[in-house]
């Protein structure tokens, strides 16, 4: 069997990863490999502490007291340098614990300073090391109202990183998953549907081995983080009668190097006690997949144009609910004229725990680019004003030629979308084929 | 009773070979990339108790080809030649009078299609004197691995010289089976694997040597290709079966060889995937004519030209069987008579739960539209250079890409020519 390894990089970084382990061990009793990376004590004292202090060794940690300050440069150049050597003995030591190992899945945050600066400072680290090992990347985008004012500087420059670095990038924004909460609570709180939801199948759930309150309404957006990366696991974990591994993830959805930015959907977002699922309920939870609503990113995938997308089933699912179901959304969905038959489907027999079954759906979409452009827009009037530039440059190794640079990578990036976007509305025409002498 | 010992003994022969406690072990290699199948599979068949495959039968890494055809040849084959050839030696080895190689494999994933094709090359050049047949599925024309049709050219016009026939089973074909003709509501995998079984079972299962021998043919694998690939250029082999039903609607059917016969050869000249909905208009052309005429009308009528078939008929009253209809010229190309081109097995032994069972297994123009279909799709694809990347990362550039193009439209022109 192959093996992951986790990277939880800063406060964000860390907590959803804590999310994450627990409902992990929901699903199996192992124990896995995790290297918790932060800056600050607070956030990694509190998993120590905690009822998953077994499931972490000590050594596997690297904190410091001050913090980044939600400056990238200080997470970049600063701890990277400084911690550079260290950070790396511990990959090896994780590494070597593996027998196979297949894929790091590092999880931060783009708009704060340790996981945005030094979470993709160790994503060249990563691809210096271990070449052949796929890294996924699970970035929380900052949402329009951002309490951190220098999170677009700290998304972009970050993103410099994601374009050349990382393998793949999923890409959610808490504004997405707030919504999806609040959808979530409206429907288990009106009383509208005739049965009950059941207990512990909320995709915010957690296992409880966790203290019980939800602290924070980040608690319940952290879990569906979580989840979204166990449903990406489970094919490598469990048997099914059509595995995905992660390498197929990369090989199917990444049809050029740069274009490895993949919108996330899960559903269903609860399961209702019935528990004989007519196909008209497993047919729901397929719609469900492709409307904005269910997106993990502000992003309306339906009405911009697919480049190849992932459907991954768990649960008691045939290959012939999957056929039916593609074949039902085909029509209104608009797929790149080269990828007219884009779809990857794998099929895991182990459903989620609480659920009968459940979807995870992944797009590489052009319906990314207006995040990517917003961002670009807010970055422009900081940058514009000089505004808490010097925080920046005042960082040994820091150049306004770093900003330059970040930005016009991100244009390139858009560039790229507006290419395909403009292909959409056009007939799809069989190319000329190569004539034989008979 | 001696009839069913003989026939036993000559199906165990061919298919297992003894271990001491008596337990039939399969003539079987398994490879995969990485464990979980390969894991089920062994299970599965020892559950059955009787019988199992061998313990050191099996060749299996930790990561798998993930989906790519340049991982699956170009890295875990030259990585793990050395192995997987010494374990197939040793079966070989195990064998009193080896005939040749049934190699299984699918050709959209990465494994299968790509070490698949690595290890047939190989098989030619350690084995030149033994015959390689690839039996391969052709994946559903949508959602299984979005790089299919690379992966699928590629296997394709690699088998096409190193291989000496191409079995292939359509996943799309299957599953209508599944679901028109087994009434199965909710078709897993495991369904469409029953049906493909149920097919190579009729194809391989023995049959008499002759018309009025007892004896069991002792070399299918040679007679087949002998009889069905006559030319190197045409190697593209399909099978079609009848009866394929539920165990309910069985218990209400009788059949008739003639029905059964007049249906399967509708199905032949119609190129129908099975025994519902097939095209009752398309006749074959009238003899006599010039050839030119002949080409259009096929056109015109989607009549399916052979080049050669193999009819084989298991159950009661077997010889009273008239395959006549089948020797008709004008099923057939001109460069060969059909007394060449057609020819026919038996066995008074059913097979299965069918009391009366044909299968056709046929060299024809029935895969040319579906080839042709994965070359246009793939070609679009490559206009474009989506995921070439990910094949020149590991040492298949697009001068490959090309060289696979180029032969399977040769290909696909020469069987459209017929």
């Amino acid at each position: 069997m192959t093996q992951s390894v986790v990277v939880q990089v800063g406060q964000c970084g860390n907590q959803i990863g804590c999310c994450f382990w627990d409902l992990a061990l929901r699903e199996h009793a192992a124990v896995n490999q995790a290297v918790l990376i932060d800056m600050e004590e607070g956030v990694v004292n509190e998993i120590l502490q905690g009822p998953l202090r077994d499931v972490f060794d000590t050594k596997q940690l690297i904190t410091d007291i001050s913090g980044s300050g939600n400056n990238w440069a200080v997470g970049h150049k600063v701890f990277g340098s400084l911690y550079q050597d260290q950070i790396l003995e511990k990959f090896r030591k994780s590494a070597e614990h593996c027998d196979c190992l297949q894929c790091f899945f590092i999880i931060h945050s783009m708009g704060g300073g340790t996981g945005s600066g030094l979470g993709t400072f160790l994503l060249k680290v990563l691809e210096d090391e271990f070449p052949e090992v796929y890294r996924f990347v699970t970035s929380i985008y900052p949402s329009g109202e951002d309490d951190v004012i220098t999170s677009p500087y700290n998304s972009i420059l970050a993103m410099k990183e994601l374009n050349e670095h990382a393998d793949c990038v999923l890409p959610i924004d808490n504004q997405s998953l707030f919504d999806i909460i609040s959808k979530i609570d409206l429907m288990v709180n009106s009383g509208k549907l005739g049965t009950t939801v059941k207990p512990k199948s909320l995709v915010t759930s957690s296992s409880g081995a966790l203290k019980k309150q939800h602290k924070k309404p980040f608690d319940a957006m952290n879990n569906i983080v979580a989840n979204l990366l166990l449903n990406l696991t489970s094919s490598a974990r469990f048997e099914g009668s059509l595995n995905m591994d992660l390498n197929e993830i990369s090989m199917n959805l990444v049809p050029f190097p740069q274009l490895h930015y993949l919108v996330s959907s899960l559903t269903p977002l609860y399961t209702l006690t019935d528990v004989n699922i007519p196909p008209r309920r497993l047919d729901q939870m397929f719609s469900d997949a492709f409307s904005k609503d269910h997106q993990l990113l502000r992003a309306d995938p339906k009405h911009s144009l697919y480049l190849a997308c992932a459907l991954m089933v768990r649960g008691n699912v045939q290959i012939s609910d999957l056929r039916r179901n593609i074949e039902r959304l085909k029509p209104s969905l608009q797929f790149v004229s080269w990828n007219q038959e884009g779809w990857k489907t794998s099929l895991c027999s182990v459903p989620p725990v609480g659920h009968s079954h459940s979807l995870l759906a992944l797009a590489n979409n052009t319906c990314v680019k207006p995040t990517f452009m917003e961002l670009k827009e807010r970055f422009m009037r900081l940058y514009k004003k000089k505004a808490h530039l010097h925080h920046y440059l005042q960082v040994e190794g820091m150049e306004e030629s770093c900003f330059t640079e970040a930005v016009s990578s991100l244009s390139a990036l858009i560039q790229e979308y507006d290419q395909l976007d403009a292909t959409k509305n056009m007939p799809v025409q069989d190319l000329p084929r190569l004539s034989i002498a008979m | 009773m001696r009839e069913n010992e003989a026939y036993q003994a000559s199906c165990k022969e061919r298919f297992f070979s003894e271990e001491e406690n008596g337990v039939p072990i399969a003539r079987a290699v398994l490879v995969d990339m990485e464990p979980k199948v390969i894991n089920q599979t062994l299970s599965k068949a020892a559950q059955s108790g009787q019988w199992k495959y061998g313990q050191h039968a099996c060749f299996c890494q930790k990561q798998g080809s993930g989906n790519n055809w340049a991982y699956g040849y170009s890295v875990h084959g030259p990585r793990h030649e050395e192995s997987i050839m010494n374990i197939i030696r040793k079966e070989v080895e195990k064998c009193d009078s080896f005939s040749g190689f049934f190699i299984i494999m699918s050709m959209a994933g990465g494994t299968g299609s790509g070490l698949g094709a690595f290890v047939t090359q190989n098989l030619e050049d350690q084995y030149s004197n033994s015959l390689k047949m690839n039996q391969i599925i052709w994946p559903y024309g949508t959602g299984e691995v979005i790089v299919q049709n690379y992966n699928s050219i590629l296997t394709l016009s690699h088998l096409y010289r190193s291989s000496d026939a191409l079995l292939l089973h359509e996943n799309d074909a299957i599953h209508k089976i599944c679901a028109k003709l087994m009434n199965i509501k909710q078709i897993s995998f495991s369904d469409i694997n029953q049906v493909l079984a149920h097919q190579l079972g009729s194809v391989f299962q023995p049959t008499y040597s002759a018309e009025s021998s007892f004896h069991y043919r002792r070399n299918p694998l040679g007679d087949l290709m002998e009889h069905l690939v006559p030319h190197p250029e045409f190697k593209m082999l399909s099978v079609r079966n009848i009866p394929h039903m539920s165990e309910n609607s069985l218990a209400y059917t009788t059949f008739t060889w003639a029905g059964l016969l007049k249906h399967l050869r509708q199905m032949l000249i119609s190129n129908a995937k099975m025994e519902e909905g097939i095209d009752r208009h398309v006749w074959p052309p009238l003899s006599g004519l010039p050839p030119l005429s002949k080409m259009s009308l096929n056109k015109d009528l989607h009549f399916n030209t052979s080049i050669a078939n193999l009819v084989i008929l298991r159950g009661k009253d077997v010889q009273s069987a008239d395959v006549e209809g089948f020797k008709d010229p004008a099923l057939y190309t001109s460069w060969l008579k059909p007394v060449n081109a057609f020819n026919v097995w038996k066995t008074q032994r059913a097979f299965s739960k069918y009391e009366k069972s044909a299968v056709l297994v046929s060299n024809s123009q029935f895969l040319v539209k579906p080839l042709d279909m994965i070359v246009g799709k793939a070609w679009n694809m490559f206009a474009s250079k989506a995921y070439i990347h990910q094949y020149t990362k590991f040492g298949i550039e697009e001068e490959d890409f090309l060289d696979s193009f180029t032969s399977l439209e040769q290909v696909v022109a020469s069987y459209c020519n017929l």
